[in-house]
């Protein structure tokens, strides 16, 4: 029997295990939405911006491991995209995007609504493919789900002119796929995997510093048991929380630009760093030059072009880090005796760090700490939800203070940094888990990005629970701006528009707020008691720095505390290089 | 230092913006590109020559690998290698320079493939060096348009390899 193009793409979709689709149709895509209609076993989620669409879609495969499928029209529909495209290539999120195209015929005639979504897209994803002909329809869309969860994920983008999806043809679904280009490794070198153990028995002062990858690869527990018999302590990275409980023992926190003072001193002194599927960002080294003087480095990572490009490895391992770390933690065990876990002093030195400079804050009795918010979030949602955030001060401060025990329960924008993602990618995790309490941790500023969104969740009845941590500024801007550029706030100051519990009401959802200290507990228990869509508004102390922060062109070991000068208003019209004794030369 | 790569890659339509689109977007540098068929009309092989220090050239080799339209990658620098570059120039030729123009084609073995009374046009083929003589040589008669291919490159079969092969071949007659 012969199959239209929608129907053989609906088709595959279905076989690839897709439950949920974020879509938005227009022109040359309604004859996929037709089939649409009819179809019982694929949910279509009519997001309002195809961007939110995109960060639904990101936030379903972080909550999932599965690929997030996004299916808009040509030219906007497609353009629209781009950014949860880049965001998704840049933190290695399994995305399938099927973009509608104009007919094959028009291709190149600036008909209505085109857009070369395939030469747009080509340097930000893993693949992009036009598909030309109907015969080759379900073959790309197999290599699409193929490529984009295969090696290191990615984005994938499928391009489906018009008369494509209209034609007819028999329907064979390939059940293998083999490209000869394309063949990720995913075994690491055996002799290698012993170097890196005979390293790490030899190591006095070693780190475990884990990334994304290790939550791609699955390899929590592998991780996890790595530290274990080793008693090697474990630092994240920003993509990597949740891969390693945040409440265990060996437990650092986050290193990097905001991470802990002891996560990023024990970095900076250790004698071997054992990197497992993180890429030695600048946000994580600081100033390269003078990164973990001392460290023999241990590379693990599945993206051969990760090692060695920002820090060069003494032993690279290119391979899957469950399969790796399962090799190495069987020779651990086999051949380590008793030099297993011999770093009593370093422990002790790190718990001294610990001491020296606790994640803290002083909370007053009304004007409304930021940090306590997060404090109050994790402790009425006992460490229990998923939480996403959005990109600033307060997903910071939801990284420092949240303690992620389960991996995949935090979602937010590393790479790119992308203001406006955490609101769809909430969504889209709860349309992953709809039992489970989703919380969006948000930003003034942020939100409002994708906004349009909270239509979705009034819609589709969903009980995402928005935290707006609303100091009234771009605050990590701001706080740039105070630190680096005298304190003059240009274009920073948002005001008091919008009236954010108005807002919600206007969607149909519920809106709270908070202004005072007192009432951030009762807030939070009658927002996450609601059922629906919830905003709460937090109105935070305006000018709360993020804190520990290591200055960008730094060394990781020369963290900054506290404003520069407290006595002044403030540190306004103080540089921060002008002032010694806030920052530390260890 | 600079490498001569050879980058064989599904001949599909985008594959060579692809090439080239991550070259400007990683910020590396491409001196010559050229590109061309195979015996297997499915794939193409590219010639790129560029700069880099070690670092760069791993992350270029690298980088090429991930490409999903990317079969194989080889940095020819590593190994012993012929080079070639054709390059066709057309000088202005006075009555008086046509025999100047005529000896220098031919002390480099270069072809005059176009004459006009006021014009040749020589072919010339050889490694960058030659080239750019015969360049350096014919610019005093005045160029009036110069194109050149961009190098092509090709591994020199190793010698154990040829006589491994020869040793085979015996086998094969003595059989």
């Amino acid at each position: 029997m012969k199959l239209s193009g929608s129907q053989i793409l609906i088709e595959c979709l279905k076989r690839e295990g897709v439950k949920v689709v974020f879509a938005y149709p227009g022109g040359v895509n309604l004859p996929i939405f037709d089939v649409l209609y009819d179809e019982k076993d694929l949910q279509v989620v009519l997001c309002r911006h195809e961007q939110g669409g995109t960060h639904m879609a990101e936030g379903y495969a972080r909550a999932t491991g599965k690929p997030g499928v996004v299916l808009v029209t040509s030219g906007p529909g497609a353009t629209n995209t781009v950014t949860g495209i880049v965001d998704a290539y840049m933190d290695s999120t399994p995305l399938v995007v099927l973009t509608g195209q104009v007919p094959t015929k028009l291709i190149g005639n600036d008909a209505f609504q085109e857009a070369d979504v395939v030469g747009i897209t080509r340097p930000c994803t893993k693949y992009n493919i036009l598909v030309k002909d109907v015969n080759d329809l379900a073959q790309a869309i197999k290599e699409a789900f193929y490529i984009a969860t295969s090696g290191r994920p990615g984005p994938v983008l499928v391009d489906l002119p018009k008369d494509v999806v209209l034609a007819k043809t028999e329907f064979k679904y390939p059940d293998k796929v083999y490209i000869r280009s394309y063949s990720p490794v995913y075994k690491g070198n055996k002799w290698q995997i012993k170097q890196a153990a005979q390293e790490i028995l030899k190591a006095k002062k070693p780190v475990i510093y884990a990334g994304g990858g290790v939550l791609s690869s699955d390899a929590h527990q592998e991780l996890r048991e790595l530290s274990e018999i080793t008693q090697i302590p474990v630092t994240l990275t920003l993509m990597g929380l949740g891969a390693f409980p945040g409440t265990h023992p060996l437990f650092l926190g986050m290193l990097g630009m905001h991470g802990t003072y002891w996560a990023n001193m024990s970095i900076h002194n250790s004698d071997l760093i054992v990197a497992v599927g993180s890429r030695f960002d600048d946000r994580v080294t600081g100033r390269v030059a003078d990164f973990a003087p001392d460290a023999r480095i241990i590379h693990i990572d599945i993206d051969p072009t990760s090692i060695h490009k920002n820090m060069s490895a003494h032993v690279p391992i290119v391979g899957d880090a469950k399969l790796v770390l399962r090799e190495l933690n069987q020779i651990l065990r086999t051949s380590g005796n008793g030099n297993l876990g011999q770093h009593k002093s370093w422990l002790t030195q790190i718990e001294e760090w610990k001491k020296e400079h606790p994640l803290a804050y002083e909370q007053g009795e009304k004007i409304i700490k930021p940090q306590y918010v997060i404090d109050k979030i994790y402790e009425a949602t006992r460490g229990n939800a998923i939480i996403t955030t959005d990109v600033g001060q307060h997903q910071m401060w939801s990284a420092q203070f949240y303690k992620f025990d389960r991996p995949r329960t935090f979602i937010n924008s590393g790479g790119l940094g992308t203001m406006g993602y955490g609101f769809p990618a909430a969504i889209g995790a709860q349309f992953a888990h709809p039992n489970e309490l989703v919380v969006c941790i948000a930003g003034d500023g942020g939100i409002v990005m994708n906004i349009q969104e909270l239509a979705t969740a009034v819609q589709y009845k969903l009980p995402v629970k928005i935290a707006i941590i609303n100091n009234k500024y771009l605050g990590m801007v701001r706080q740039w701006q105070q630190l680096f550029f005298d304190g003059r706030y240009s274009s920073s100051y948002m005001g008091d528009s919008p009236d954010f519990v108005k807002l919600a009401e206007a969607f149909g959802a519920t809106g709270l707020r908070a202004t005072e200290v007192g009432e951030v507990e009762t807030v939070l228990q009658e927002g996450l008691d609601a059922t629906g869509p919830v905003i709460m508004d937090f109105q935070v102390d305006q000018e709360e720095n993020c804190y520990p922060m290591i200055p960008a062109g730094a060394a990781i070991n020369e963290m900054v505390f506290s404003d520069p000068d407290k006595s002044s208003k403030k540190g306004k019209g103080q540089k921060l290089e002008e002032r010694a004794d806030g920052v530390l030369t260890a | 230092m600079q490498h001569i790569i050879s980058v064989l890659v599904e001949n599909k339509f985008g594959v060579l913006s692809r090439v080239s689109g991550l070259f400007s977007g990683r910020g590396f540098n491409i001196e010559s590109l050229s590109v061309g068929p195979t015996l297997d009309p499915t794939v193409s092989m590219m010639t790129i020559v560029t700069q880099g220090d070690d670092r760069i050239i791993e992350q270029i080799t690298k980088q090429l690998n991930k490409l999903v339209d990317v079969i194989k990658v080889v940095d020819l620098t590593e190994k012993e290698y012929v080079e070639r570059e054709t390059a066709l120039i057309k000088i202005n030729t006075r009555t008086e320079d046509r025999a100047e123009a005529l000896r220098v084609a031919d002390i480099f073995r270069a072809k005059i493939v176009d004459s006009t009374p006021n014009t040749y046009t020589i072919e010339i083929t050889g490694d960058v060096k030659k080239i750019d003589a015969v360049i350096n040589l014919l610019r005093p008669l005045g160029i009036k348009e110069l194109i050149r291919t961009g190098r092509i490159a090709i591994a020199r079969e190793e010698i154990k390899a040829v006589a491994a092969r020869e040793e085979k071949e015996r086998k094969v007659v003595s059989k």
